[in-house]
């Protein structure tokens, strides 16, 4: 990749030259990868440069004072500042908080902050469209500690429905809220949730795992609290994910995990916790996964944000499109068919009368990969009155002749459940 | 490479397409019993009323993939009428089965069927009848768990009823 960012519609074919893992076949045909809401595939850079670090500096972080040690050091750093400045945080060396995952960085808000200095009396607010992964940590503290929790209903046009807000919030200490669906495809509108929460005297807990890999994210300019996503949804690898939040907080809240390296000194009797951002980084962190995590961020800055978004609207669009037009009735699509911007590149959908896992066991032998099942969301799986969908979910190397095969392989299904 | 037509035997579809034994029974006398599959969500719900130490009854309720309600179906057709310990020695013999696969990949269940299957006699899948239909699920270990998903609850139903826990709604 040439480190210039480039103009113009994405090249699918020399992009997906990329990536090692979409040259392959399954069951002799062509990979048709339509997974990446739950997991990306990653490109050779990102492979290179942890193996380059595996293979030339690796040590512990912030602890050695030889050569090495300070170069995995800087680059453990570098990272972070990376991090930062992809989703415009204010101060990247202080705010960044790497975890495990976006569940991780959400149960570390849920414990801290949750267990802490959520004022006693006050409600959480969520929606019904939440990964399990920004529900579960909160039904556990309202188990706890007999928090009441609501939620923002989702309306038939596979949207929030916010004309009850202002009741919902009122009371209300903190409102978790995923910026897109990992169901629906739904982009939700947080402004007016920030607006109401804020006035409430609320923060705000954004589940950014879906939107950051395919949006440009700005949380200055979004006004959030707090901002969760994962590496390995964004090119970058497993174990590694991300907590921003506003520094006042942060510095605030107690530590979550006890251990080395989150400590500025410990005796017997009791410790002293570190700065941030190390405060929440007990042992020793994902520093190759952090290093991934930055080869990742500058593919897709090389990229550009822009026209990756540009080019998944537009592929979104031609996939209902051409779903709908080639299938019918014997295609039913869960989320927003209309206003392709304010939606993401994942489509769940029910064909005919199959079961999700049969119809992905058909497609997996024509060569797609699609998800099947409750995609981590119950809750909203039952307010569909489903238990289950097909989910295919599209990212930059994802073309029109995926959409294709898979329309091809529906045909197949069909044929084959007679 | 397994192929479609090992997982999806004409005689599966058939009982998915029609599904024998299909419904609810009041609850008390019946025994409930439900069972879920956390990767899918499926959902089945066994229904089962046994008398004088034999099944006498038993409905499915539920929803989900062809495997596990075709697996259901099947497993009504075949348990329905015997006495319990036919019924138990069927239930180990679908299991280890199925857990060829459960041992690779060492599941919990697996390491449970290997003592079931040390402590009593079980049934060679080519004496199944047509569960042996079901052989190819093992082919593909993810939709093990669909296969199994009734068994599993019919199993837990009987053990409470011998328990004497009181049927459930």
């Amino acid at each position: 990749m040439t480190t210039t960012v480039e103009a113009g519609p994405l090249e699918v074919t020399a992009l997906r030259k990329e990536f090692p893992l979409l040259q392959q076949e399954s069951h002799g045909k062509r990979l048709v990868y339509l997974d990446s809401a739950s997991s990306s595939q990653r490109p050779r850079a990102v492979l290179d440069a942890m193996d380059h670090y595996y293979e030339t500096t690796h040590a512990n972080v912030h602890r050695g004072v030889y050569a090495i040690a300070e170069e995995a050091t800087r680059q453990f750093e570098m990272a972070r500042k990376a991090t930062g400045r992809f989703i415009n945080a204010p101060r990247p060396d202080v705010e960044i908080v790497f975890t495990k995952n976006a569940t991780e960085a959400l149960n570390l808000v849920a414990h801290s902050y949750g267990r802490h200095l959520l004022p006693k009396g006050k409600a959480i607010l969520l929606t019904e469209l939440e990964h399990h992964a920004n529900i579960v940590p909160w039904l556990m503290l309202a188990a706890e500690r007999g928090v009441e929790l609501r939620y923002i209903p989702v309306g038939e046009d596979y949207r929030l429905d916010l004309s009850d807000l202002d009741r919902l919030v009122d009371g209300v200490g903190l409102v978790g809220i995923s910026s897109m669906s990992n169901v629906l495809g739904t982009i939700n509108d947080l402004a007016p949730v920030l607006e109401a929460a804020h006035a409430a005297g609320a923060v705000v807990v954004v589940d950014a795992s879906q939107l950051v890999p395919h949006r440009s994210v700005d949380v200055r300019a979004l006004g959030v609290d707090f901002l969760a996503f994962t590496g390995h949804k964004m090119l970058g690898p497993t174990g590694i994910g991300v907590l921003w939040g506003r520094e006042d907080l942060l510095d605030a809240m107690p530590p979550f995990l006890g251990g080395g390296e989150m400590i500025r000194d410990v005796r017997l009797d009791g410790f002293t916790p570190n700065d941030l951002p190390w405060k929440f980084e007990a042992g020793t962190p994902p520093i190759a996964e952090a290093i991934g995590l930055h080869a990742a961020i500058g593919f897709l800055e090389s990229v550009g944000m822009d026209r990756v978004a540009a080019h998944e609207t537009q592929l979104t669009s031609r996939a209902i499109e051409l779903l709908t037009e080639r299938h019918g009735d014997d295609l039913k699509i869960f989320g927003p068919t209309s206003d392709p911007a304010r939606r993401g590149g994942v489509l769940s959908f029910g064909f005919r009368d199959l079961h999700a896992h049969d119809l992905a066991q058909v497609l997996d032998a024509e060569g797609i990969c699609v998800r099947a099942g409750h995609h981590c969301a119950k809750p909203l799986m039952r307010r569909l009155g489903v238990t289950a969908t097909a989910r295919a979910s599209f990212y930059l190397y994802n073309g029109e002749d995926d959409i294709e095969a898979l329309s091809d392989a529906l045909d197949v299904a069909a044929a084959f459940f007679g | 490479m397994a192929g479609l037509e090992d997982l999806y035997r004409e005689i599966i579809l058939d009982h998915y397409r029609s599904p024998r034994n299909r419904g609810e029974l009041p609850v008390p006398p019946a025994h409930r019993v439900e069972g879920f599959n956390p990767l899918c969500g499926d959902e089945v719900v066994v229904y089962l009323e046994v008398d004088d130490d034999t099944l006498t009854d038993l409905r499915i309720a539920g929803q989900g993939c062809s495997i596990s309600q075709s697996s259901a179906s099947m497993m009504s057709a075949t348990v329905k009428g015997r006495p319990v310990e036919e019924a138990r020695k069927l239930i180990r013999s679908f299991k280890a089965m199925m857990s060829i696969h459960e041992h690779s990949l060492g599941g919990e269940e697996g390491a449970e069927d290997a003592d079931a299957q040390s402590e009593a006699e079980t049934i060679k899948p080519e004496d199944l009848g047509e569960l042996a239909a079901l052989q190819g699920v093992v082919k593909f270990p993810v939709r093990i768990k669909c296969a199994t998903l009734s068994w599993n609850a019919l199993a837990q139903g009987l053990d409470e009823i011998a328990a004497g826990v009181p049927p459930a709604d």
